[in-house]
């Protein structure tokens, strides 16, 4: 098999081994690039920056032996642009690395040269937000990807890169991984340090691996986790080596399925392969029951209003001053307002004007505290839970992937289809959406399995029993 | 809560941005429609529950004051738009 095509664990064997150099994985990564970019668009600037950077000579060093690391467009990397697919921040070149981008490095990592497609500041779902135009899903091409680190998930599920970094504030690592058929993991809040991350919605980012199966997940979670002094919300909690949580067997453990995500608006299939995939996990000795989120339908309502506003705060610092896009102006408010009402796109402006009106004089208490208040209650409820279950699984997105330009004048019908996912950020707890099962159409859906805050360890666990039992994520696009 | 015309307008000068005709149009019932979505949170009574502005159970994060490296200022100027000496430019504010 090409060496693209393979799994991160399995390439760390061979390069070990000898039986293949990072070379050859790139030339086969860059050949496959070649022959599927043009129809798939997760890299949106192939063709210029960052050769020089491969044809350096790498060796076999350190745990991740050379390896390329794909990397979502708002995470810093140094010598490349990273310009969250914004014309807002075109031509930034950051002057750091962000941490995980070190840690890989230390790790013996490369990073792969071209970065990836992603919603403009990641506001979206589908990565049709970004100023490069849409990537399109390598099931189908007719289809989003999911976003909003949708050039991530779309390179790993076609064999454009062996793993992936993404970012995910309401689902962004989660949906797009649903959506193309791949393992997509957010850490716990806290686990994984966000300095050098460019800040959507501080108190609910985080980045996280997207990957071709279970195993790649825990070893790229361990080797991007840990205590960073760099970033205050880091958690100083040792890191567990992952890869010990793989093979496990899954008896007696306890097991949620929340009756309020099995509503109205779930799409029939995805609903058939998750209650298969539930099948599925009893059938190898867990004890499935029914668990009650009450709370849940108010998640995405709260995440508008607290991810807006801070939005609202963070992207503040656009300004024409200091990095990326200046209007032409006369004045210092005109270079400001030009600046930002040229340099944003659209998603971003309305999000920016409702986190700015959820903050504004006269509504803070109304909206934005109000928000905070349910944001607890919402946390209340998956702590109530995690007292009688190890862990909850539910359907990663109410639907598969959508057609590219269904949803993209209706913000509120593309809000919705992070409603299974947004609850996890705002309580900050962990989860991960592996492949379980297929629609008539042939479009991957996805199962989600959550767990306590720091207990990445159990997702894996039952994330690894129901993949060593299925064959869902051997399943490649024909491209 | 309704939200018309001349509010999102104020609210993008807040957020200074200058939306064009048909953006504010469009912008504005976008934005109604959403608020209509998110005002079902009024319905909750929330007395009871504190407000969670993160979800870590930290508070007053302090580390020593102590000298780093930092960025040289041509590393920090390097992304400038307009630069002179070490100094970012902008327009003329005072004339």
């Amino acid at each position: 098999m090409e060496a693209n095509r393979l799994t991160a664990h399995e390439l760390l064997g061979a390069l070990k081994e000898k039986r293949l150099s990072p070379k050859d994985i790139d030339e086969a990564i860059y050949a496959r690039i070649g022959k599927i970019d043009s129809k798939v668009r997760a890299y949106p600037r192939t063709g210029n920056s960052g050769k020089e950077a491969d044809e350096k000579a790498v060796g076999c060093a350190g745990p991740l032996c050379g390896l390329p690391v794909t990397v979502k467009d708002n995470i810093c990397t140094t010598g490349l642009a990273t310009e969250c697919c914004s014309r807002i921040l075109s031509g930034f070149y950051p002057p750091y690395d962000a941490t995980v981008i070190a840690k890989l490095k230390s790790a013996g990592a490369r990073i792969f040269p071209w970065k990836a497609n992603m919603d403009e500041f990641a506001f979206g779902s589908s990565t049709e937000n970004s100023c490069f135009g849409p990537t399109c899903n390598p099931w189908n091409t007719a289809f989003v990807p999911g976003g909003s680190s949708g050039g991530s998930a779309a390179a790993v599920a076609g064999d454009e890169a062996i793993w992936a970094l993404g970012s995910d504030t309401g689902g962004s690592i989660r949906q797009p991984a649903s959506f193309c058929g791949v393992v997509g993991l957010k850490p716990t809040y806290g686990r994984v340090s966000r300095f050098g991350l460019v800040a959507f919605a501080s108190s609910l980012d985080q980045i996280g691996p997207i990957t071709k199966d279970v195993e790649d997940s825990a070893i790229l979670t361990g080797a991007i986790s840990g205590y960073d002094p760099n970033d205050s919300t880091s958690v100083d909690y040792p890191v567990p080596d992952y890869t010990k949580s793989l093979g496990m067997d899954i008896k007696g453990l306890r097991i949620g399925m929340p009756k309020e995500y099995f509503v109205e608006g779930l799409d029939e299939q995805v609903k058939l392969s998750v209650k298969e995939a539930a099948g599925k996990l009893e059938s190898l000795g867990a004890c499935l029951k029914e668990v009650s989120l009450p709370h849940a339908q108010y998640a995405v309502p709260v995440y508008y209003i607290i991810a807006t506003a801070e939005a609202s705060s963070n992207l503040a610092r656009f300004d024409g001053v200091k990095y990326g896009y200046r209007a032409p102006s006369e004045s210092l408010m005109d270079m400001y307002k030009k600046t930002r009402s040229k340099g944003f796109g659209e998603e971003a402006k309305r999000r920016i004007i409702l986190g700015t009106f959820a903050l504004s004089h006269g509504y803070y208490d109304a909206y934005y505290l109000r928000a905070l208040k349910v944001r607890t209650l919402i946390k209340k409820d998956f702590d109530t839970a995690f007292g009688d279950f190890d862990c909850i699984i539910a359907p990663t997105s109410p639907t598969p992937a959508f057609r590219i330009g269904e949803k993209a004048s209706d913000p509120l019908k593309m809000y919705l289809s992070d409603i299974y996912t947004i609850s996890v950020n705002l309580a900050g707890i962990p989860a991960i959406s592996i492949p379980c099962g297929f629609t008539r159409e042939g479009l991957p859906v996805g199962l989600q399995v959550m767990a306590k805050p720091f207990n990445e360890e159990m997702i894996f666990r039952v994330a690894h029993a129901f993949e060593r039992n299925t064959e869902w994520h051997k399943a490649r696009p024909q491209l | 809560m309704s939200i018309d015309k001349e509010t999102v307008q104020h609210v993008a000068h807040l957020a200074r941005m200058e939306l064009e005709s048909g953006e504010l149009e469009k912008l504005s019932s976008q934005l109604q429609e959403i608020l209509v979505f998110i005002d079902k949170l009024s319905l909750l009574d929330v007395k009871e529950a504190e407000p969670a502005s993160h979800i870590l159970p930290l508070s007053n994060v302090l580390r020593e004051d102590s000298p780093k490296e930092c960025l040289t200022p041509e590393e920090a100027l390097r992304n400038a738009p307009a630069k002179d000496g070490n100094f970012f430019t902008v327009p003329k504010i005072i004339e």
